[in-house]
């Protein structure tokens, strides 16, 4: 029971933390990023290679272990393929990230800086997702 | 310290802020066993996706979010934010939710474990998220189109 609540509360515990330390909690600094032809601010560039180059070595761990510390197996994604969907999804992803300059976790994380706001953003976003859900279901 | 030309970047913070979700991350990975993609975690929780880790894990994981900001907001006495209105954040919202559903990831999914592990999809999704975010913030600037207040 402790295995399943204790790693992933301080896995998004870091998580959350490191992207308000990060400024990422902030959509005029992800917004700023994204602005390349204008006022661009580079800070987000920082963030994300700080954690790949993290994870990459993380990476090279995970083949050598023959399972999770905490868990029984390791659950990977497999998939090589290039779809449309993937290719369709992450635009559409892209756009509304680049509108308010939030994705998904700054928005869950910023509930305690900017309630109502974040609020608004995380309530609209799973409208989105069940609205995927519903219309896979009916195909 | 600052990046010359850049006075308003803060690129240590940013590394540091980057460090804490590569290890954020690791432990997901080499703990449980899963990638640390908010957006299939989020749809894992709130039962929108019936595959991935437990749900009582995915909330775990998401309650962490805000009392990791919490943390930090709390410790630096206050975090800036500028936030768009009510209605953009409502169509913002959308795009996200139903993009990263379609697009199999977001930020960090994709991002961050996808990217680090040279993953085929991620590093193609993560190009084509970027390439939109920019493109959508150099029309909306074109545009003269002021979001955030």
């Amino acid at each position: 029971m402790i295995k399943r609540i204790l790693p992933p509360l301080l896995s998004g515990t870091l998580f959350g933390a490191g992207l308000a330390l990060g400024g990422m909690t902030n959509p005029a600094r992800v917004r700023g990023f994204l602005d390349l032809f204008g006022d661009w601010d580079p800070t987000l560039a920082f963030v994300m290679g700080g954690a790949v180059i993290v994870m990459a070595i993380a990476w090279r761990f995970q083949p050598r272990m023959a399972h999770p510390l905490f868990a029984e197996k390791f659950a990977l994604p497999d998939r090589t393929d290039l779809t449309a969907k993937l290719l369709g999804g992450s635009a559409l992803f892209g756009i509304g990230w680049g509108v308010a300059g939030l994705c998904p976790g700054p928005g869950i994380a910023a509930l305690v800086i900017e309630p109502a706001s974040a609020a608004i953003f995380v309530v609209a976003m799973l409208a989105g997702m069940l609205l995927v859900r519903f219309t896979e279901r009916s195909q | 310290m600052t990046l010359p030309g850049f006075p308003d970047a803060a690129p240590l913070a940013g590394l540091a802020g980057g460090i804490l979700i590569g290890l954020a991350a690791t432990l997901m990975l080499l703990g449980v066993g899963r990638i640390a993609g908010v957006s299939g975690i989020t749809a894992r929780a709130t039962g929108i996706s019936d595959s991935g880790m437990s749900r009582s894990s995915a909330w775990m994981f998401l309650l962490g979010l805000p009392l990791g900001a919490a943390i930090v907001a709390f410790m630096s006495g206050g975090l800036d934010a500028q936030f768009a209105s009510p209605v953009v954040l409502i169509i913002a919202g959308l795009l996200v939710g139903v993009g990263t559903r379609v697009g199999s990831g977001c930020t960090s999914g994709h991002g961050v474990c996808g990217v680090s592990r040279l993953s085929q999809r991620s590093v193609v999704a993560t190009a084509t998220f970027m390439a939109a975010g920019i493109a959508t913030v150099a029309i909306m600037n074109g545009f003269g189109l002021e979001v955030l207040r």
